[in-house]
């Protein structure tokens, strides 16, 4: 219990080594057997599913009830804490990842209803040990003070980019406007987006 | 000691921050651990008569559901622990009393974060309901001193002079009222706890603004020595005072997990945020102000009355201002309170001096616009060179200075006309005074000098954003002639010596300052092993140096037979006070002017921010790159106070009327402008602390709503008295 | 949130065969049902997610001149399409106005208009006098905080607003929602689709258990017009109030105009006897306020919120000033 990270690690590593396969099937720990209201043999309800999610290029197998979120499955499940849950109701962006190459709010998400899809999330940007442009653009713009909404804030920039919006400072801002940070450093915010749009442009 | 550095260094913390690897309270997993979900009491008053757990139980993956019965009683230790840091002396699910909205009254605890989720909304609650009372409609009344050490941090009376009589021989007479709503924090990481037993060792990973408090409080709590409880938070995702203090849910948790022991973790949902954490409180503050007709102030009456909850008396010295700003011969200040079954309200960003830089820097440019001479006259006519309650000298105070290079900036002499049109935008352009009373907190800090010549640091203290994982390796490194990125800061474990909070922008002057004093006996410690005085040599890049002699630092350590060195440093407080305001000589605070300029249509009761120019007088700025950040987050705090924040209290059924992040607005990327110009006066205070630094994290957000409303008036002639100024009170103007 | 099951048709019968039952709800987007199932709003024991269904996403141009845009398009696809962006900019901007880029990435242009309202009392997790929350419970807003509630068409059982911005746009531009249901399906104006309290105090819009929106069909092209959307911050938020404006000008003078406000309501409110007066009006004619004010005979204030009326209506002018120079 000394070290956060490495009991993390342990916890991730034991409930694996639980779930007895390496493919990381990770399995909902501690239910019964009745999960949720019992669907007829043949019928095209389910009340539990073995989806597969395309997380940061990674295959990962989780079995899910309908009513889990995205969000809740990234970081309670397979413990993707970089995405961070401010609101969970859609108001405040914390939780912006990419599905299928758009960014979008997980805690918005079911899920299941983003199995077979592309997920990825501020734990895939950089590169190993090199930073993605965007990531370095926060750090030299000082575009972040307690951080909570840093991963929502970078995913949503580099979507921004790739969408295109960055053509003015106001652009920026209205595109971005879906991050709230209360630290507020909407201005260096701002600034990083800019940087990397001139770099790509 | 004001060597010029290459200080504008980037954040040390930023690689972790901006690749989602910082740590923070939900984000801490422990093998076993139960999810918990509070149940909370939809009534503001009354009784908790019956609990059924049945049909929350019956949910797959529901393991308890803890009510009052099932809690252990708080220990008679906790007696012993003071309001604040406990935030409130009542503690939930003890008794069946319901006393505010949204106070905790059952735990449902489950495997999964859905089920307890779901099962929170099964539980079934029998009340009795009783009268309610809302605070905003209550009669001011005197705190009580019983109800918590609130009302002890400043005076709530106070009178200099004769205002009766200079008021009514002044020949300018100002008398208005200026209110203001309850405001939450919310910060954007909701408070959340994951709790730990090992026997009867607890550990927590919290969301913090000062570990030992938590650490005390909880060890009161189950009566046991504090140093059977660990706190662990390397980061906080934003304080801004609603963690400041130690609220229920954190008791709550504790509580839950030695109960069922298995490890407990709490993550509060934003709704929660509303009523199990407290806001800064609803406001009203009458000010009168008595001037000659070339602007000296002959009188100043400062009457401030907050809402409160029935537990405890919170007080906003709101009058702090009337108290420090302006000099003035007769000064009459008083605070009272409202009580009401609301959550304890508590300190927010900017707390005491924001909202009494609200209603006294308004007043002052109501009093301008009567005397007409310029705003910015008339605060210079009126320049306290000592401080107005006291009498005794600043610690420093380079406010004239501010003002000078803020108009400059500004151009605020030649500033458009009030009303100019640019399209359907009325121009106008106001400013005020930014001040924050500068608190000092007791703190200690360990440094550790390796005979690689790199360097650590080790302190309780926490990281809510203000960047301290920076500035205290920057501290350190001055003093040991290393770079910055040798030296790094250990921090957020209690298990690491004692620090003061963060909050009340003290911790740079703190807990710095027990730091540099560390460092500087690391160096001494290098002088004797030296053989060499201390005060005579010199050290940079890894070596000590005497003349033309040198060594390494490596050298002298391994010539010792030692691996490192190390050493303590404190900041020790005169009567070995927990915190102070300045030193007994020398009151202490930080200064600045906030000038602004904003863009109302009238048509459609929009009000916008087009830009804003902030200088300050504060002391020694140790790190320019993140003194700037902060200052533009405070002054966008200060838009959103002005402009669109409220909370407010339903009155027929005694609760918040939206508890999310859409029914209150807070300040959003687009409306900010680029055009926020931020600057230092050049300074170093000595007279505050060794480091020559004052704190930051709170001035920025002073002043903003007097100089927002001040520019409204300025631009379409409309005194709006009560904030946020939305687009109800800018119609028709 | 209450747990449920899921389905995932691929066609259109699939769906509405599966929808037919009261305990079922058709996901989209899911922008909005799942905060209703983490309130309490609404609690469906089955989903049907029609997000795979085939042909109800894309926008194209019918051979009769009518442009047809898949209820499954996504808001931002529908903002930035450059034929809506050219000849229905009002509906562009209702868009892009709307909630924020991630939301607008996920929610659809069908399952917009099915928003429900932002009141507070109606959005509360604990139990609250709400005849929509609860029928027959009373309306705690009438007599309660209601500064952002309705000016018109309320009734002392709801006087809650609409605040769907697309909905708006479609009102201003008479278009219509292409349903299909068991019962076949039906075409239901925009200007109608949402219920007033006076027709049922507890139901948001026309749509029946298991019909589903399949299309949305513009008319005419209507490239000078305008959305202005009124707000405390600048973005991110529901509108105070807002107005769709169409216009059809020779030169400098007003043929036809289609108003429709947001938020003053529980449906967008078009301004019938305005836009009848409009009509051979300048667009700089100072008699275009009296017009507006003529449109709000029927506007009723709530205790707080008398504001909008005046607020409306200069909205409303200003939004005619943007549609003409569009």
């Amino acid at each position: 219990m000394d070290d956060p990270q490495k009991t993390r690690k342990e916890f991730s590593r034991r409930t694996l080594l639980k779930g007895g396969a390496i493919a990381a099937v990770t399995g909902l720990s501690g239910m019964s057997e009745a999960i949720a209201p019992a669907a007829a043999p043949d019928s095209p309800f389910v009340s539990h599913a073995n989806i597969t999610l395309v997380i940061n290029g990674v295959s990962r197998r989780v079995e899910v009830e309908p009513r889990s979120t995205l969000l809740d499955v990234l970081r309670e499940r397979l413990y993707l804490t970089g995405t961070k849950k401010g609101c969970n109701r859609g108001e405040c962006g914390a939780c912006t990842v990419h599905l299928d190459g758009r960014r979008v709010n997980g805690c918005l998400v079911l899920a299941i209803a983003a199995d077979g899809k592309k997920i990825e999330t501020i734990e895939g940007l950089a590169n190993g040990d090199q930073l993605h442009p965007m990531q370095q653009a926060f750090i030299d713009q000082d575009a972040f003070q307690c951080g909570y909404c840093t991963s929502g804030q970078i995913m949503s920039a580099v979507a921004c980019v790739a969408e295109g919006h960055t053509g003015s400072n106001s652009e920026i801002r209205e595109w971005m406007s879906g991050n709230i940070c209360r630290c507020s450093a909407y201005p260096q915010i701002v600034a990083a987006v800019n940087a990397v749009a001139k770099r790509n442009a | 000691m004001n060597r010029e550095l290459d200080n504008a260094i980037a954040r040390f913390d930023g690689p972790a921050k901006v690749s989602g690897k910082a740590l923070y309270a939900g984000d801490q997993f422990q093998p076993s651990q139960l999810y918990a979900a509070l149940v909370t009491a939809p009534i503001p008053c009354g009784r908790e008569e019956a609990i059924s757990s049945v049909s929350a139980l019956a949910i797959p993956g529901v393991v308890r559901v803890l009510t009052a019965a099932d809690m252990p009683r708080v220990h008679s230790a906790l007696r012993q622990i003071t309001v604040p840091p406990l935030a409130s002396r009542f503690v939930p699910m003890q008794e069946n009393e319901i006393v505010h909205e949204g106070q905790p009254v059952a735990i449902v605890l489950a495997e999964t974060l859905e089920a307890a989720e779901e099962a929170a909304k099964l539980v079934q609650v029998r009340y009795t309901r009783s009268e309610f009372s809302s605070a905003d409609a209550s009669i001011p009344e005197d705190a009580i001193p019983e109800k918590g050490n609130y009302s002890k941090a400043g005076p709530l009376a106070f009178a200099k002079g004769d205002t009766g009589m200079a008021y009514a021989a002044a020949s300018i007479k100002l008398t208005a009222t200026y209110t203001q709503p309850s405001r939450h924090a919310n910060p954007m990481e909701p408070s959340a706890i994951l709790a730990v037993w090992n026997a009867d060792k607890l550990t927590v990973y919290d969301s913090v603004q000062h570990l030992p408090a938590v650490q005390n409080v909880l060890a009161a709590v189950f009566g046991l020595p504090p140093t059977n409880v660990r706190v662990v938070s390397p980061h906080t995702g934003g304080g801004f005072g609603a963690k400041a203090f130690v609220w229920s849910h954190e008791i709550l948790a504790c509580m839950a997990a030695k109960v069922v022991e298995r490890p407990v973790k709490l993550v509060l949902n934003r709704q929660n945020m509303y009523s199990v954490v407290g806001p800064q409180p609803q406001l009203t503050q009458e000010v009168s102000l008595g001037a000659n007709g070339d602007g000296r102030l002959q009188s100043m009456e400062h009457k401030v009355s907050n809402v409160t909850g029935k537990t405890d008396d919170y007080v906003e010295f709101a009058t702090a201002s009337s108290r420090a700003f302006y000099a003035c011969d007769n000064i009459k200040i008083s605070q009272q309170v409202r009580r009401g079954n609301m959550v304890l309200p508590t300190f927010m960003r900017s707390p005491w001096d924001g909202p009494g830089s609200w209603g006294l820097g308004a007043a002052m440019d109501e009093l301008a616009r009567t005397l007409k001479i310029d705003p910015l006259d008339l605060r210079l006519k009126n320049y306290a060179e000592v401080e107005p309650e006291s009498g005794k000298p600043w610690s420093s105070k380079k406010l004239r200075e501010a003002y000078s290079l803020g108009a400059e900036r500004f151009e605020w002499r030649t500033r458009p006309r009030g009303g100019t049109r640019d399209g359907h935008w009325r121009i106008g352009c106001g400013m005020a005074d930014c001040s924050q009373g500068q608190a000092r907190f007791h703190s200690t800090a360990r440094v550790r000098l390796r005979s690689d010549a790199t360097a650590q640091i080790e302190s309780s203290f926490c990281d809510i954003g203000t960047g301290p994982a920076t500035i205290f390796p920057q501290i350190a490194a001055e003093v040991l002639g290393l770079n910055p990125q040798s030296v790094k800061a250990l921090s957020g474990d209690t298990n690491f010596p004692y620090s003061g909070p963060t909050y009340g922008s003290g911790t740079t002057i703190s807990t710095g300052a027990a730091v540099q004093l560390a460092a500087k006996r690391i160096r001494e410690q290098l002088a004797r092993l030296a053989g060499w005085p201390s005060s005579d040599i010199e050290l940079r890049d890894g070596r000590v140096s005497l003349g033309k002699e040198s060594h390494s630092i490596e050298e002298l350590l391994k010539g010792a037979g030692l691996s490192e060195i190390a050493s303590d440093g404190a900041l020790d407080l005169p009567n070995g006070a927990f915190v102070d305001m300045g030193s007994p000589q020398y009151p202490a605070r930080s200064f600045g002017a906030i000038f602004v300029e904003v863009g109302v249509d009238e048509e459609l009761g929009l009000l916008r921010l087009r830009r804003a120019t902030g200088v300050y007088s504060a002391g020694r700025i140790i790190n320019p790159r993140t003194a700037r950040s902060q200052m533009i987050g405070g002054i966008v705090w200060g838009w959103g106070m002005a402009a669109m924040e409220a909370s407010s209290f339903e009155p027929t059924l005694g609760r918040w009327y939206s508890k999310d992040l859409a029914g209150v607005s807070l300040p959003v990327n687009a409306d900010i402008p680029p055009e926020i110009d931020v600057a230092f006066v050049d300074e170093f205070d000595s007279n505050a602390g060794p480091t020559g630094a004052k704190g930051i994290g709170e001035l920025g957000a002073t002043g903003v709503a007097a100089a927002v409303a001040n520019a409204v008036f300025d631009a379409i002639g409309l005194r709006v008295r009560d904030l946020p100024i939305t687009p109800s009170k800018l119609l028709g103007a | 949130m209450k747990n449920f099951s899921y389905a995932r048709p691929t066609s259109i019968h699939q769906a509405i065969e599966l929808a037919a039952t009261s305990d079922v709800m058709i996901l989209a987007g899911g922008t909005e049902l799942l905060n209703w199932a983490r309130i309490g709003i609404a609690e469906p024991s089955k989903l049907v997610d029609i997000t795979g269904v085939a042909g109800l996403e894309g926008i194209e141009e019918l051979p009769n001149g009518v442009v047809r845009i898949g209820a499954l398009t996504k808001l931002n696809d529908v903002a930035l399409h450059p034929l809506i962006r050219k000849s229905y900019p009002v509906l562009s901007t209702s868009i892009l106005k709307a909630a924020s880029a991630q939301i607008r990435n996920l929610a659809t242009i069908g399952g917009n208009p099915l928003q429900r309202v932002r009141c507070p009392y109606f959005r509360a997790d604990e139990p609250t006098q709400c005849n929509k929350r609860t029928p027959r419970s009373g309306c705690a807003a009438l007599h309660g905080l209601n500064e952002k509630h309705a000016i018109f068409g309320w009734t002392e059982d709801c006087v809650a607003v609409q605040p769907s911005d697309p909905a708006a746009a479609l009102a201003a531009l008479d278009a219509l929602f292409v349903t299909q249901s068991k019962q076949g399906g039906r075409r239901i104006p925009a200007t109608t689709f949402h219920t007033l309290p006076s027709e049922s105090p507890t139901a948001h819009n026309v749509l029946q258990q298991g019909e589903v929106i399949a299309w949305i069909e513009l008319g005419e092209a209507a490239p000078k017009s305008a959305y202005l959307k009124i707000r405390e911050r600048e973005s991110y938020e529901f509108a105070t109030v807002s107005a769709a404006v169409a216009l059809e000008m020779e030169g400098p003078v007003i043929q036809r105009a289609r108003i429709a406000l947001g938020s003053v309501a529980m449906r967008p409110w078009r301004l019938v006897e305005t836009e009848g007066r409009l009509a051979g009006l300048r667009s700089d004619s100072p008699e275009i306020m009296l017009a507006m004010k003529a449109g709000f005979a029927d506007a009723k204030p709530l205790s707080m919120n008398r504001y909008k009326i005046q607020l409306a209506q200069n909205t409303a002018v200003r939004a005619i000033e943007m549609a003409v120079q569009a």
